[in-house]
């Protein structure tokens, strides 16, 4: 705690509810320990603001560990911060300069509105999830485990791909607002393994198409998305995707199905 | 249609262009060469048999029609889906060639429109089309030379002067519109030519970086191969540039 605290200008999105147009708003935060988390920091604003009669801003949380994919907010332009592979709840204060301007605004896509300030609704992501991110399973007496040989490799890529916390910075990077890397990772993670091969193709066409239908952009592979993604999830996932959509469109033109 | 089936259009129909434009800059460097080699070139591709030459220009217009107004779509799709952009908005790692794809293509088109106005129908020097100058049998390999030979009517359009003359100091404006466009198609292609792999699904993170300097290495081979020409054209340093026929004085052709 040696180092100097930090006096900050910060300039918030405010947004009463989705229909309410929004604007920035500036305040100056002072004392802050470059040892913070930028969550931390927005809780000081928050009890400043509380102090002083007005609207806490509204912000997504909840572990504040990395994980959970709950955390949002676009940083300088950037989602989670400038932090490569951190969320935002893992950036801390110390990235930042005494007396800098930090502008933080929501993740911007048509497909998740603005509830309140900095928090959207990322509810796309769970029908996408509902049209294919499963697998069908009779559960109780599981075979064992050693019974279905996995090789390491293909474990571990289907690990990455199930790294995905599903907190939706690819899409806030993307200029098109394109949720490809998400729903590449979510579906490569069961199409690598054996237990997700019976409905592969099913799940590819299904979760494509839901992915369309909540009006997110198309990928134009340039990489923001990668580069964003706190869990460093590659580019290769969407590839995997595309293959595998390709596949199934073409197997199930020959097999006479729409 | 699918985002997806959109990808896959633009990546075939990407495909079939940069093909097509690899195979028309080695034509094209028959500029370097005696007249007779693009002369005897042209005449060939003109006089190809089973209407080659229509089956193959109505191909790479299908191409060309099908990678514009799929990328129109694109691009309102995708301004569908963000109205609302960042304040402070910069990018992390995305190159400018791979941003500014909607651009670069939108002034190849026009370029495109131009070049086939210049080179092709030539509306923007109708004197191109007198041109004529007889094969002196210096590269046969497209066998026009023999051919023509035989039935004692070997003048064909001279290709070779109405390039350099279109390209010379005269209209410098013309040959510096060419190499400006060239510039962007090397902007395009750096991008595109890997991007086309991703996009139906046939690349890792291994053939990512291949790929990404592969395509790299044919756009600046492209841009250096299709702005060679105009460059020489201007400057007049075509290794043959003496036997370039001056528009004033040309000859109507003996045997058109």
């Amino acid at each position: 705690m040696s180092e100097k605290s930090l006096n900050l200008n910060l300039r918030v999105w405010r947004q009463k509810n989705a229909d309410a147009p929004g604007k920035f708003v500036t305040y100056k935060l002072d004392n802050i320990s470059p040892d913070s988390s930028f969550l931390e920091m927005l809780d000081l604003l928050n009890e400043q603001l509380i102090d002083s009669g007005e609207e806490p801003v509204a912000f997504d949380h909840d572990c504040r560990e990395g994980i959970c994919g709950s955390c949002s907010l676009t940083i300088n332009g950037i989602p989670h911060g400038k932090g490569r592979m951190m969320t935002t709840c893992q950036l801390h204060m110390r990235s930042f300069e005494n007396g800098e301007t930090i502008t933080i605004e929501p993740f911007r896509a048509q497909p998740f509105p603005v509830i309140r300030d900095l928090v959207v609704n990322r509810e796309p992501f769970d029908k996408i999830m509902q049209a294919g991110g499963f697998i069908d399973q009779r559960i109780g007496s599981a075979q064992d485990a050693n019974a279905l040989p996995i090789s390491k490799e293909t474990a571990d890529k289907a690990m990455d791909a199930a790294a995905c916390i599903g907190c939706g910075a690819c899409v806030a990077a993307c200029p098109n607002a394109s949720a490809m890397l998400f729903t590449g990772a979510k579906m490569s993670q069961l199409n690598l393994l054996p237990q997700g091969q019976p409905e592969r193709y099913k799940r590819a066409i299904n979760m494509v198409d839901a992915m369309d239908a909540n009006g997110f952009g198309n990928c134009t592979n340039i990489g923001e998305c990668e580069a964003a993604c706190p869990k460093g999830i590659s580019l290769d996932f969407i590839a995997m995707m595309n293959r595998d959509y390709a596949v199934a469109k073409v197997k199930r033109f020959f097999s006479g199905a729409a | 249609m699918t985002s997806l089936g959109k990808k896959y259009i633009m990546a075939v129909s990407g495909l079939i262009l940069v093909g097509f434009v690899i195979g028309h800059m080695a034509g094209n460097l028959q500029m370097f060469l005696h007249p007779d080699w693009i002369n005897a070139y042209a005449y060939k591709l003109q006089n190809l048999p089973y209407g080659l030459l229509w089956i193959v220009r109505l191909v790479l217009l299908a191409a060309v029609v099908a990678h514009i107004v799929t990328a129109m779509l694109l691009v309102i799709e995708n301004r569908r889906a963000r109205p609302q952009g960042y304040s402070v908005d910069k990018p992390i790692q995305a190159t400018f060639a791979s941003r500014t794809m909607r651009y670069s293509g939108v002034i190849l088109l026009a370029f495109i429109v131009f070049h086939i106005l210049h080179f092709t129908t030539q509306h923007v020097h109708p004197e191109f089309r007198d041109l004529y100058r007889p094969l002196e049998g210096v590269g046969t390999i497209h066998g026009a030379y023999d051919l023509l030979e035989a039935t004692g009517k070997n003048h064909v359009h001279d290709v070779y002067s109405m390039v350099a003359i279109g390209f010379s100091a005269q209209y410098w404006y013309i040959s510096l519109f060419y190499v400006i466009a060239m510039g962007l198609l090397f902007l395009h292609l750096s991008h595109g030519i890997s991007s086309m792999f991703q996009s139906v699904g046939l690349r890792n993170h291994t053939w990512r970086i291949r790929l990404d300097r592969a395509a790299l290495v044919i756009a600046i081979a492209l841009f250096v191969g299709f702005a060679s020409i105009p460059v020489a054209g201007l400057l007049g340093i075509l290794p043959y540039q003496d036997m370039v026929q001056g528009v004033h004085h040309m000859h109507p052709p003996t045997t058109p």
